[in-house]
């Protein structure tokens, strides 16, 4: 039976992960498998970690103030790597109009402070039912 | 161009998604893998288990790299377990897998358990001949963090190492059954810590009885001396003394019966296959049928016992 991945990674030198933490046990409790790759990730570990887990998603906590070069990064290795069907979305202390401009790049939805988990949950159900998976041969 | 073209092309993306199309059991998983089965003659699979927190992980990386830079191709496979409540899991060996990554020969995958107490997933041994197909040299099994029971490592892989700390003093006792028959290796890690020495003594006195006890039982080939390796992951210390281990551990088994433990692996996947199979094809028909929905009336208003009409569903299954 198919299950919902998600890779959850925290990028750069962010060390607050108590937020990423909260949502990996919320998102695993709803049924999902939730690979978590530790703290002070390159945007080249993340892909390269996403692409050998096939994961449907993955989601990328900075309350840095560096989401303006990473998420787009990611996003431009991911395709560069021919995994652009992972969809990428994310959250932390990122200003509205940032995320604006994120989502018209590509990313999907950014999550900030106050969010619930279930409302996390939602989000990810509601992309995962519009994919189709292809077959092997 | 398919995934499994792709895949037998050497791309690690459709290596990926192969491996989930076998995790998952999607529709024709079986004719994948029996496409891709190579008989993995060239490969070796090592199992790494032992209690929670041990440090496999941290063991996992330190071999990988060791490996790797001796040119040969490492696949890895790490489980953790899956929630009976909630059927997600938290997979989280990778925190302390950060040397593998933009390393051409290294392949991670993070596996959870999926309903199987054995201490790997039911579908790990699948994944480990998807890796051999791919052309990996070794193939790297840790399983869940376990107690005693959990064995299945040791049907799965060709050589077992058992991982244990100085704190596990209690552990060892206990360690007498189980654990302690399936490993080819132990390996006592975070030996920086008090104790190591005392600990490291006692496993071998406890060994050395095993030991005797083999001997007088005169087997035709002189039993494999299960060496205890201390280790100190963090600092890459014992690490290649553990793979000479291993290594020693796969020249014994190659000598000492060179088809038999080939055969004995064959025999326990070719098991496994067809119990799944035939659980599957169960649960397919009989599980869903008017037949057992009856059968259960008869058995609530007392007019059959269940072992009587267990057989006798058996039997009109296997005719039809
Ligand atoms: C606790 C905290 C710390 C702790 C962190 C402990 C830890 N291990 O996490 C400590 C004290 C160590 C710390 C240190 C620092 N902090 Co601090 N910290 C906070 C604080 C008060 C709360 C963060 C928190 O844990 N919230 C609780 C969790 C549950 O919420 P959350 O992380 O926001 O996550 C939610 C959402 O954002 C979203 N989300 C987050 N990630 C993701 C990912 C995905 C995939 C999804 C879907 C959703 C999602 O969902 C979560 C649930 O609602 C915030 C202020 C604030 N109110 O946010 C400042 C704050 C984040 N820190 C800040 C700063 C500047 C720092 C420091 C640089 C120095 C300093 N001045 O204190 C250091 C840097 C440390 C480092 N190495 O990175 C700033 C960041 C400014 C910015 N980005 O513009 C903040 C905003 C405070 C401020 N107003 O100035 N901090
Ligand atoms: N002191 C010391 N700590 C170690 C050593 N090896 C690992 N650790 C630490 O022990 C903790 C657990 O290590 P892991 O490698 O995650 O252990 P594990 O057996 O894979 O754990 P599970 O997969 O959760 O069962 C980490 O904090 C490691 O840094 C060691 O040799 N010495
Ligand atoms: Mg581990």
């Amino acid at each position: 039976m198919k299950k919902i991945r998600v890779l959850l990674a925290k990028p750069g030198l962010d060390g607050h992960d108590r937020g990423i933490k909260v949502i990996a046990a919320a998102l695993r409790d709803a049924g999902m498998e939730v690979i978590y790759t530790g703290l002070r990730q390159t945007p080249e570990m993340v892909v390269e970690a996403a692409i050998q887990e096939d994961v449907d998603f993955i989601g990328m906590s900075i309350l840095s103030g560096a989401h303006m070069t990473l998420f787009p990064e990611v996003l431009r290795l991911l395709k560069e790597k021919g995994a652009g069907t992972i969809h990428l979305f994310g959250g932390g202390i990122i200003p509205d109009q940032e995320s604006v401009e994120l989502e018209k790049q590509g990313v999907g939805k950014l999550f900030g402070p106050g969010t619930t988990t279930e409302e996390i949950v939602t989000y990810i159900r509601s992309v995962a039912a519009k994919k189709k998976q292809e077959p092997v041969m | 161009m398919t995934t499994l073209d792709r895949f037998l092309t050497g791309d690690r993306v459709a290596l990926a998604k192969v491996i989930s199309f076998v995790e998952d059991r999607s529709d024709g998983y079986d004719r994948v893998l029996s496409r891709i089965f190579s008989g993995g003659k060239t490969t070796y699979r090592v199992g790494l288990t032992g209690p929670p927190g041990a440090g496999k992980s941290s063991l996992v990386n330190r071999l990988a790299v060791l490996l790797a830079d001796q040119g040969l191709r490492v696949g890895i496979i790490a489980v953790d377990p899956s929630s009976p409540f909630s059927g997600g899991a938290l997979l989280g060996d990778r925190v302390r897998m950060q040397a593998l990554y933009g390393r051409p020969e290294i392949f991670v995958r993070s596996m959870a358990t999926r309903g199987s107490s054995g201490g790997l997933a039911a579908a790990t041994k699948d994944v480990c001949v998807v890796l051999e197909g791919f052309g990996f040299d070794i193939i790297l099994v840790e399983t869940v963090g376990v107690g005693q029971i959990e064995l299945d490592v040791a049907s799965v892989c060709d050589t077992v190492v058992v991982v244990f700390v100085p704190e596990s003093g209690d552990a060892i006792q206990a360690m007498k059954s189980g654990l302690m028959e399936i490993a080819n290796v132990f390996c006592l890690n975070k030996s920086d810590r008090p104790g190591a020495e005392r600990i490291k003594a006692e496993l071998e006195s406890i060994l050395d009885v095993h030991r005797q006890v083999r001997m007088v039982a005169k087997d035709s080939p002189p039993p494999w001396e299960t060496p205890v390796i201390p280790t100190v992951a963090i600092r890459d210390t014992g690490i290649a003394h553990l793979w000479e281990a291993v290594s020693q551990h796969r020249r014994y088994r190659s000598q000492a019966d060179p088809a038999g433990f080939r055969k004995a692996r064959a025999r326990s996947d070719l098991v496994l296959s067809l119990t799944e199979l035939t659980h599957e094809r169960l649960e397919r028909t009989l599980f869903e049928s008017d037949q057992l929905n009856l059968a259960v009336e008869q058995i609530v208003s007392g007019r059959a016992d269940p072992y009587t009409i267990a057989h006798q569903l058996f039997d009109s299954w296997r005719r039809s």
